[in-house]
């Protein structure tokens, strides 16, 4: 499997989502700086946290615009897979390439935390090491990352299974007390309709070796290291 | 000339800043405060030309970029030099 991993101007999780892809999952990673355009080869394209353009006017709203996003957006709709954690998120909003907009936290805090999250969706390309109703703990640290949907995107979201993970309590428990910022539905995460892109606020790649605090992480970057072993060696003719 | 975006959040968008800022009125003794709302004041300079031209122009540039039409609205205007 060949990851790339963005590099904006202002990235700062860049260097964990490296590592996690490589050092600890073993797959060949490499950084695309935002000036790059070409994507062919890879498998996945992470678009790591961080303070992209210094967040000027809106998180990831400079970012879009870059020449590597351009590329980005021609992969997803290529089927390519997209995965966008914290600021990676925000920017897929912002590019349009999953709906909804990450606001200021609802007590205006910067949250770093670890918090939990409900396994909403198991099986899609970034979940496929998951059962439903699995809970995950990851570490979140923002500042905007309360989810906002209009009610009739967020049914038809619901409606196609597209909310992949939901803060929650130790045991499971989606409810207000254990949203963390506000969001709506306390959506964490979300798929796009095709499954070959996901954004969300909790950071995998801090959540990948024992000595980082935990390794849940890895359910989800592993999941996209089975999914994509397992699509190259069917695609292989041998 | 000189042009002015005005972005703010869409009617029934959260703003927890307009809601902090809200509070802080009233804590400071300004009781009467019903609500408040934040956004973004942008103003941009450009050659002299059609003000209708301009203003689409300005559309665009909120549609792309200025606003995020999500979660936010916006006006534009051409300012008086000499105001």
């Amino acid at each position: 499997m060949r990851v790339a991993v963005a590099v904006f101007p202002g990235s700062n999780c860049d260097v964990d989502a490296y590592r996690a892809m490589s050092a600890v999952l073993g797959q060949k990673v490499d950084y695309l700086w935002h000036r790059e355009t070409n994507l062919s080869g890879f498998d996945c394209v992470i678009l790591p946290g961080g303070f992209s353009y210094g967040d000027y006017l809106r998180p990831g709203a400079i970012a879009r615009f870059s020449p590597l996003m351009a590329s980005i957006v021609r992969f997803a709709r290529e089927g390519g897979l997209v995965i966008g954690i914290c600021n990676g998120f925000q920017l897929l909003t912002e590019a349009g390439l999953l709906p909804g907009a990450l606001l200021r936290n609802r007590d205006l805090m910067f949250i770093c935390d670890t918090v939990c999250v409900r396994v909403e969706r198991a099986g899609t390309a970034f979940t496929s090491r998951c059962e439903a109703g699995q809970v995950l703990r990851l570490p979140i640290a923002h500042g905007d990352g309360n989810y906002s949907v209009d009610a009739a995107t967020l049914a038809v979201m619901e409606q196609k299974d597209q909310i992949l993970l939901r803060y929650c309590s130790a045991d499971g428990v989606v409810d207000d007390k254990h949203n963390p910022n506000g969001s709506c539905a306390n959506i964490a995460g979300i798929v796009n309709e095709r499954g070959n892109v996901v954004g969300m606020m909790p950071h995998p790649e801090r959540a990948a070796e024992s000595l980082l605090g935990g390794t849940d992480g890895l359910a989800i970057l592993g999941s996209l290291v089975d999914y994509c072993t397992q699509r190259n060696h069917e695609s292989c003719a041998c | 000339m000189k042009a002015r975006v005005l972005v703010r959040p869409k009617r029934g968008i959260a703003d927890p800043q307009g809601t902090a800022v809200g509070q802080a009125l009233r804590t400071l003794g300004f009781t009467d405060v019903r609500g408040v709302r934040i956004g973004k004041c942008i103003e941009i300079e450009l050659p002299d030309g059609d003000p209708d031209a301009v203003l689409a122009t300005l559309a665009r540039m909120s549609e792309q970029l200025l606003a995020n039409t999500n979660i936010e609205q916006y006006t534009c205007s051409i300012l008086d030099e000499d105001a």
